[in-house]
């Protein structure tokens, strides 16, 4: 029997609005990943390699020194920042792969903003043997270097992505027109929950694995279910991943934290939902969902501090979530997100990425007015090394060492 | 006028005189507003017998350099979509009189409103619209708004189309279909894919609607060789490509659309 085909919309939002060359390989996609979702071998070998390879499950830890800081709620970190090239984007990377590998697609592109998605599509290309092209704008590549070296050493190729913005949304560009070309043999491993359908749906699927992991553990750690699940939204794969075991709980509240940049008023940001002037329904990489652009449907470029949050749309899913008043969505500004790294490196002991500082920022603003008795649970998607030449220079701590050293030497 | 009739005659007139319909593509706003209308005037003077205008769009997804470049420069020079039907009407009062197809992403044409740009292109002279994101899954609003007002919405195929994808097409369409030549995105090519025979074929077995090939024709010889297996032949980038750098753009945007028309006018050689 034929499995029933996946819904493609998420109420109005979703879709496929592709050119026609990719509709057949969409319906492939869909069509593989309904019968490898039913196949036990397969998620034998999926459970084989997230446990065996990618670190999997990982703990969630009470972070003790921040709760008592701010003497309110009780702050839990969903620690994917330990997971295997240091971030949840691995879970993708790793079901995807496979699933490529299925249909007989060997040739692998990808987008990449922060570089870890690029990372973790490396990687796993790495572990089972397909070819692995990465598309990175111009700006990220001078901003995460680090990245760029690692999806190097792992044996990808990063193409550079002069176009436009020169951010995520210009190397998703140059993906899906590689794609386009390539649609034959190649595999459009996509980092979020975004584009055309059946995407938003299997990457979610596969990050999923984060809110299961981390519902089991909070009720046996903390003995209930936490009042708030808070995460970081760039496309909104890890948030998506960790609200998704949490549906049916309608007493757990979602709070998604958008990129506020330097400020909703200032215009540079990345916070679809926060700027009625500019965020509104339309279409971008395939799917129908809010969108910051102008009043001719011209998509803006967007600022963002963390690059993996530096995207003008957001997953369709979490437009639908939003409408439903399922789930709520912030924005935290790069200064805000600055601070909550450098708390959550000096009282956790942990350097966060960019991008999970967002959600941190988040946290740290709501636990005050909450009682101890309550709960936030934040997703700590990934770690922060990556950003450490950001970091320090936005801190002018480089200039700092510079002086230092100047110093000692004479 | 009625859009689908005004498309229809046109392929019904080449067809009787024994050769493909050429429809150029050129960038409206580029490189500025007025020298595109001197263009596509030049291109009209010349022996295009459709054209297709291209409304820019700031993540052309399925453009290959050229025409993302036209489309970036046309977009400094704030063309609008608002701006492209007043420049369509301009076109139409200068007296331009073949078949013009709208070719956009949806999401502009979403930011307009689907009905009110339908509309409006209506009003301005268009016939029909290209929209190459918008697959017959999703098309369902727009089709209705070119309905009522008589467009034709043109469909795409590609060579990866599963024949139940073709049949649907078949079914659906409105004034010709849209036949992408290769597995890939817009822009000059050395030769044509060599499966590009087939695939008209397998297109022409399910339709009566015209067929015209569009991606990668590049050269008059081109021209000819896919006017032999199609009724019509639309060729962009290799235009641009030709005018940029010239001296006189609407000089050398006649000259090569007079030479692709000598070229379909020309006997097949076997």
């Amino acid at each position: 029997m034929t499995p029933s085909p996946l819904p493609s919309k998420f109420g109005s939002f979703g879709g496929q609005y592709v050119p026609e060359t990719l509709m057949p390989a969409l319906s492939e996609l869909e069509t593989a990943y309904l019968e490898l979702r039913v196949d036990a071998e397969f998620q034998a070998e999926l459970e084989r390699l997230l446990t065996t390879y990618a670190g999997r499950p990982t703990p969630i830890s009470h972070a003790r020194r921040l709760t008592e800081k701010f003497s309110g709620a009780q702050i839990y970190l969903k620690r994917e920042d330990l997971a295997h090239s240091g971030a949840h984007k691995i879970n993708n990377t790793l079901g995807q792969a496979l699933l490529a590998r299925r249909i007989g697609k060997r040739r692998i592109v990808a987008e990449t903003g922060a570089g870890q998605h690029g990372v973790a599509a490396a990687t796993a290309c790495a572990l089972l043997d397909l070819e692995c092209v990465v598309y990175m704008g111009t700006v990220d590549i001078a901003r995460q270097a680090p990245n760029v070296l690692r999806m190097r050493l792992l044996g990808a190729e990063v193409r550079p992505v002069a176009t436009g913005s020169q951010t995520l949304k210009d190397a998703i560009n140059e993906a899906i027109r590689d794609w386009v070309t390539n649609v034959r043999d190649t595999h459009y491993l996509l980092g979020s929950v975004l584009g055309p359908h059946p995407y938003p749906t299997i990457v979610r699927e596969f990050q999923s694995v984060i809110g299961r992991e981390a519902r089991a553990q909070i009720i046996s750690q903390a003995g209930r279910l936490p009042d708030q699940c808070i995460a970081c939204v760039g496309g909104g794969s890890n948030a998506i991943g960790l609200f998704h075991a949490f549906r049916e709980d309608k007493q757990v509240a979602f709070v998604g934290v958008e990129a506020g940049g330097e400020g909703i008023s200032s215009g540079k940001h990345a916070a679809r939902f926060a700027d009625p002037t500019k965020g509104r329904p339309g279409v971008l990489h395939g799917t129908y969902t809010y969108v910051l652009q102008d009043a001719d449907g011209q998509i803006s470029d967007t600022h963002s501090i963390a690059a993996g949050l530096d995207y003008p749309a957001v997953g369709p899913e979490h437009a639908l979530l939003r409408e439903l008043g399922r789930a709520t969505y912030t924005s935290v500004t790069d200064d805000q997100a600055l601070e909550a790294f450098q708390l959550l490196s000096r009282m956790e002991g942990i350097l966060p990425a960019l991008e999970s500082a967002h959600a941190v920022a988040e946290a740290v603003r709501r636990a005050p007015s909450m009682r101890p008795d309550q709960i936030l649970l934040v997703n700590l998607s990934g770690r922060g090394d990556k950003d450490l030449d950001t970091v320090t220079d936005a801190l002018g701590m480089g200039h700092e060492l510079g002086a230092q050293e100047a110093t000692e030497a004479s | 006028m009625n859009g689908l009739t005004h498309v229809s005659s046109a392929f019904q007139a080449t067809r009787a005189a024994g050769r493909a319909a050429l429809m150029p593509y050129f960038t409206l706003g580029f490189p500025d507003p007025q020298s595109s209308l001197k263009i596509i005037e030049s291109i009209a003077g010349s022996g295009a017998d459709l054209i297709e205008l291209g409304i820019p769009f700031s993540d052309p997804l399925a453009d290959g350099p050229t025409i993302q470049h036209s489309t970036q420069i046309a977009l400094q020079q704030g063309t609008t979509v608002a701006r492209c039907l007043e420049l369509t009407a301009e076109l139409r009062s200068r007296g331009v009189s073949q078949p013009l197809i709208l070719m956009g992403y949806i999401n502009p044409i979403l930011a307009f409103g689907v009905e009110r740009f339908v509309a409006e292109a209506a009003g301005a002279g268009a016939d029909g619209f290209i929209v190459p994101d918008l697959p017959f899954e999703e098309a369902a609003v727009m089709e209705a708004a070119c309905q009522s007002h008589q467009r034709a919405l043109i469909f795409m195929l590609a060579p990866t189309s599963t024949p139940e994808r073709v049949a649907a097409v078949a079914k659906r369409a409105a004034g010709f279909v849209y036949l992408v030549s290769l597995i890939g995105i817009t822009g000059a090519r050395s030769a044509l894919p060599p499966d590009l025979a087939g695939f008209v074929e397998r297109v022409r077995d399910q339709t009566p609607v015209p067929l015209a090939v569009g991606f990668g024709v590049s050269t008059p010889a081109q021209a000819q060789a896919v006017g032999s297996l199609a009724d019509g032949v639309i060729v962009g980038s290799a235009l641009i490509d030709a005018i940029e750098g010239t001296e006189d753009w609407p000089h050398a945007a006649a000259d090569f659309v007079g030479e692709l028309r000598s070229a379909l006018e020309a006997p097949v050689r076997n």
